[in-house]
């Protein structure tokens, strides 16, 4: 046993986030117990703070980096990005969540102390060094979104879907710890540097080390639903309610890649020969797979679901190209996919109204004539996500190419791009609909946008155009952190 | 920190309040928030100025980092040295007098407060093209002009030729803006950065070339986008259409601003103009020609605005020509006392104008000086500023000019002197025409409101002392080397003679012999006639490049290559990616078990990847 057994005061303002989080959702469950009938509201306010203050401790640790508890934990500029990134997710989701929930009169601490514990999952997949943290947040993360996916348990479209997500959920990460006992066999480690360390003597057999990364990334593909792994997503997102949809596709999956980028970088960087074909493959079917699915959707959140496994495409492009600016683009991309595709399921939210009757692509018919303000926002948001300059998604797809290409994977980059023109297709037709189809009658009685709905329009739709024509703001940060601390 | 950003921040605020809730405001608000932001700008111009002084250095303030890939970093940065403070205060300052203007002018003008948030935006971005630390930030102030130039002279758009108007404008622009990318590139390549002063710094390590090189190339595409922005030979042709706008939006893009940005692109650019004498020497041609050019064409017109245009681009001309002689604080001089008088002329032009109710025709006017003799007064002033009477403004800076252009080459001296006596004569042409006389129209003239003729009071005043209170080039000194231009009091003299003498026989043909204009038109009717008709320019580009590229753009283009190939392609494409997507929508048939097998397949297929690349090595 270690010397140093008592964590020190500094390991613990490493964790702080983690704790904050744990504590307030601890305490926002106490709360709906004692407020009774109430408007529950004030909790998701409780919560959004109990979020904020993590995101302080979050930027706060990143002043004094290092390892904590016995270096299961990281803290360098990489996880805080992601820790940042996740927190604000968890925020923007809250925002959209409680106007929902009240009209679907659903509004219940357990709700927010779920979003609250799910981020704790995925604040910790950010900062994990180790393969049993990262299992533990994952399933923290998890779990709190199999309930959140069928939080409406009167409706039967959220049942179908939990149990879905849930099942495949589980079948997946057994390959994931499956291959994490293999990786501790091989090397007697789970420590992310010390595995790097016995692999790179390559005394390891290649094929056994080979079947356990195969594993684990058959257990983190399917979190980030890149193909052949992603056959859950459409399912799980459509039948959903809207903003726990908007949730899923970004939170866990950010966390994930934030996983997949430190796994495969750091332990699995001597057998990068064998990995990374793989992924030039998965990245490939990706994006096809997404893109060409999403054509014939007539349902917005299935379309939503096809396009999100479209993205992850894109940032498996960035993750294979294996450098500094690979990770900086993953980093870059990711933030303006999370802010994006939460806008337009905001905007799906809105929409949909108690009980999800107008999902249909259709039903935006004729929008700009009744609510110009939320067709400006799904505007900006769809012309992020086809990635037109101004926008970040511009600059995400920019510098997730960029990467490849100055990694000579040439073709990925020229069979990505072709994807992405693919993807205007189905995007554009939303705005098609919207601009030029007359009003029909999913847009009669138009319901008011909410207070905190709008914030949360407005804070993603500002903040991509930030990102598309102030790209500086977050890829500085990026790329001084794109050298993962090992 | 002296927050120079606030500077262009003001009146893009103006712009964002009336262009978003201008529609619901009353016509006080509007104004308020319109010229409140650009005098703002003003005294935070003076502000900043008097906190700075004396700027012998150029002072930077680094924002943020805009662009950065590779090597190439493009700073959001504003700079400020004297030939910026210069520009400054005639922008904010002229502006702010022209909006004043403006709100008496516009009284009865319907999309009041559109009109006023396009004014406020095309402050914004040309406060950024002149704050601007590098070429990138530059042109983005550079397009945005050229945008909200486009958005004010088809202000009236139902109007079909205000319409066409913006639109020529707007896509000659193109061709300059073209040049200005290619030269952007250029320099990137050359010097690796934008950084203005990292640029010039590297190129005056470089001996000045003699012979054809790269300095010399990036020189000439800065030139073609001046000549873009300046409407000089041969792009200047969407200029005098550009009078289509409202006579405010002349006097402050088409005349005073906008357009001596080409200008002032040039001088901030002198260490590498001064390092591709070619260049040079091209600017100096291009500039001597447009000013002849020009002023002939103004010998003939009748509208009073197309007067005043042409003589904007001749007066541009002579600014390439200071510039192009390397006396490029000359140029920046005529710049500023030419903001001055052409302001005035064209203010009070609209003065006039409104007081006829809309008359542009010379040929129906006559006789206003004793309906409205303030505007005469100020109209009068800048008449002679323009001619070049000493001791008002005009008269110094079209000085010092020739002067330059003499210890270049004589003969260009003497074509200078001989467009300057053609300047005063048709200037002085359209006064008699107007005030002079009898009154030849059917309104009912009468004089303008207080805002109005305040600010062109104001003008008067500038144009009357600008050249003898302001000596730009002595106090450019330290930014931009003055060359050759030793006073020499017989060429001035020469050259002042040269304006009274147009000024005279403006008088013997317009007031005394008033039969002299028509026997000449009918004896001369072949040169006339093409005079009036601009040297048939427009039609010239009509039938050589308009033609034949809106036929091949339809016949070949569209027909041959888009609907023939490009739209069979894609739909091809189009059914071949849907029948995909079906495909996979296959995929996906919601059993579960069915999942299940394509995970197993899923994980066999990825191991199996693994297998390979492992078992390779």
């Amino acid at each position: 046993m270690p010397a140093n057994f008592m964590p020190s005061a500094a390991e613990y303002f490493r964790f702080a986030p983690e704790i904050i989080l744990t504590i307030v959702g601890t305490l926002v469950m106490i709360l709906e117990a004692m407020t009774g009938d109430r408007d529950k509201s004030s909790l998701g306010y409780v919560s959004l703070l109990g979020l904020a203050a993590a995101m302080a401790a979050a930027v706060a640790a990143n002043n004094d980096p290092g390892l904590a508890f016995q270096s299961m934990i990281i803290v360098d500029g990489f996880a805080t990005f992601f820790r940042v990134l996740v927190l604000g997710v968890g925020m923007l989701t809250i925002l959209v969540s409680t106007n929902y929930l009240s009209e679907a009169k659903a509004n219940s601490g357990d709700f927010y102390a779920l979003i609250l514990f799910s981020v704790v999952g995925q604040s910790l997949m950010a900062c994990a060094n180790e393969l049993i943290m990262i299992f533990i947040g994952i399933e923290i993360s998890s779990i709190a979104s199999y309930i959140l996916a069928g939080y409406l348990r009167d409706d039967r479209r959220n049942n179908e879907s939990a149990l879905k997500y849930f099942l495949m959920g589980s079948f997946a990460t057994a390959f994931l710890l499956y291959g994490v006992a293999w990786i501790y066999g091989l090397t007697g480690s789970t420590n992310l540097g010390e595995i790097r360390t016995v692999l790179s003597h390559g005394t390891a057999p290649t094929a056994m080390v080979g079947i356990s990364a195969a594993l684990m990334l058959v257990g983190l593909a399917f979190k980030v639903s890149a193909a052949p792994f992603q056959v859950w997503a459409p399912d799980v997102y459509q039948g959903s309610s809207a903003p726990i949809s908007a949730f899923m596709s970004a939170g866990p999956k950010a966390a994930a890649f934030a996983v997949m980028v430190r796994v495969f970088y750091t332990s699995f960087d001597s057998i990068s020969n064998q990995w990374e074909p793989v992924f030039w493959i998965m990245s490939l079917a990706t994006m096809v797979i997404g893109n060409f699915a999403a054509l014939q959707q007539r349902n917005i959140k299935r379309m939503l679901a096809y396009s999100s496994i479209a993205h992850a495409g894109y940032v498996m492009v960035a993750v294979t190209s294996h450098s500094a600016v690979g990770t900086a683009a993953v980093m870059f991309y990711l933030a303006s996919y999370c802010l994006m595709n939460i806008g337009a399921f905001a905007v799906v939210t809105w929409m949909a109204r108690d009980g999800e009757k107008f999902v249909e692509v259709d039903d935006f018919s004729g929008l700009a004539q009744k609510q110009p303000f939320v067709t400006a926002i799904l505007t900006v948001l769809i012309l992020s996500l086809v990635g037109v300059p101004l926008t970040g998604g511009f600059f995400g797809k920019f510098l997730v190419f960029k990467a490849a290409i100055d990694s000579h994977l040439m073709w990925l980059a020229i069979l990505g791009l072709l994807n992405s023109a693919v993807a205007a297709y189905y995007y554009l037709r939303v705005l098609v609909v919207m601009y030029f189809r007359e009003p029909g009658a999913s847009t009669v009685n138009l319901p008011p946008v909410a207070g905190t709905l709008r914030v949360a329009m407005l804070v993603t739709t500002l903040g991509t155009i930030a990102l598309g024509i102030f790209p500086g703001l977050i890829l500085g940060f990026a790329t001084q952190s794109s050298t993962l601390g090992k | 920190m002296h927050s120079l950003w606030l500077i262009p921040i003001f009146p893009l605020v103006g712009f964002l309040i009336n262009g978003m809730l201008g529609r619901r405001f009353s016509k006080t608000v509007i104004n308020t928030v319109a010229v409140g932001s650009v005098v703002l700008s003003f005294l935070w111009v003076l502000k900043a100025l008097s906190a700075l002084a004396p700027l012998n250095e150029t002072y930077v303030e680094h924002y943020f980092t805009w662009i950065s890939s590779g090597t190439l970093d493009i700073g959001f940065d504003f700079a400020i040295d004297r030939l910026t403070m210069v520009m400054l205060l005639v922008v904010t300052g002229i502006g702010s007098l022209i909006h004043v203007y403006a709100t008496g002018y516009m009284a009865h003008e319907g999309g009041y407060y559109r009109f006023f948030a396009y004014l406020n935006l095309f402050m914004f971005f040309m406060l950024t093209l002149v704050l601007a630390a590098n070429y990138v930030l530059l042109f983005v102030g550079w397009e945005g002009v050229g945008l909200c130039s486009y958005l004010l002279i088809g202000f009236y758009f139902l109007k079909k030729s205000a319409s066409d108007a913006g639109k020529k404008a707007f896509i000659v622009n193109r061709i300059g803006d073209f040049g200005f990318s290619l030269a952007m590139f250029l320099i990137v390549i050359s010097f690796g950065t934008l950084d203005f002063q990292k640029v010039f710094a590297k190129a005056s390590t470089i001996s000045p070339e003699v012979q054809y090189g790269s300095i010399t190339t990036i020189c000439l595409l800065l030139l073609v986008g001046a000549i873009g922005k300046s409407a000089q030979i041969p792009l200047y042709v969407w200029l005098p259409d550009a009078m289509e706008g409202p006579t405010p939006v002349s006097a402050l893009i088409h005349a005073a601003t906008m357009v001596t940005a080409g200008v002032y692109m040039i001088a901030r650019s002198a260490t590498l103009f001064e390092r591709a004498p070619i260049a040079m020497d091209v600017v100096a041609y291009i500039g001597l020609a447009t000013a002849v050019m020009a002023a002939t064409i103004g010998l003939v017109q009748n509208d009073i605005k197309k007067v005043y245009a042409y003589s904007t681009v001749s007066q541009l001309g002579y600014m390439f020509l200071g510039c192009g002689v390397g006396a490029f604080s000359a140029g920046i001089w005529h710049v500023v006392t030419h903001a001055f008088f052409k302001a005035l002329l064209f203010l009070g032009a609209g003065s006039v104008i409104h007081a006829c109710a809309g008359e542009q025709d010379m040929q129906k006017m006559g006789g206003l000086m004793k309906k409205i003799p303030i505007t005469f007064a100020v109209l009068f002033i800048a008449a002679m500023a323009i001619a070049g009477v000493p001791p008002l403004s005009g008269h110094y800076s079209k000085d010092a000019i020739l002067m330059a252009a003499h210890a270049r080459a004589p003969w260009m001296y003497w074509v200078g002197v001989v467009t300057a006596g053609m300047t005063a004569f048709y200037v002085f042409r359209s006064i008699f025409l107007t005030f002079f006389g009898e009154y030849r129209g059917k309104a009912h003239p009468h004089e303008s409101p207080a805002v109005m003729w305040v600010p062109l009071a104001v003008l008067a005043v500038l144009s009357l002392i600008g050249g003898y209170a302001f000596n730009i080039p002595e106090f450019l000194s330290p930014v931009l080397p003055m060359h050759g231009g030793v006073h020499d009091e017989s060429l001035a003299t020469i050259a002042t003679a040269a304006g009274l003498a147009g000024i005279l026989l403006a008088a013997i043909c317009y007031l005394f012999v008033p039969s002299i204009p028509g026997a000449l038109a009918s004896a001369f009717a072949p040169i006339y006639q093409t005079l009036y008709d601009k040297y048939y320019v427009d039609e010239l580009y009509n039938v050589s490049i308009v033609k034949p590229i809106a036929n091949g753009s339809r016949e070949i283009l569209w027909k041959g290559a888009d609907v023939g190939v490009f739209d069979a392609l894609v739909n091809g494409a189009g059914t071949t990616s849907m029948a995909l997507g079906g495909l996979l929508r296959k995929m996906q048939s919601g059993n579960l078990r069915t999942y299940a097998s394509w995970v197993l397949i899923g994980i066999l297929l990825v191991m199996g990847g693994f297998a390979v690349y492992g078992g390779a090595k």
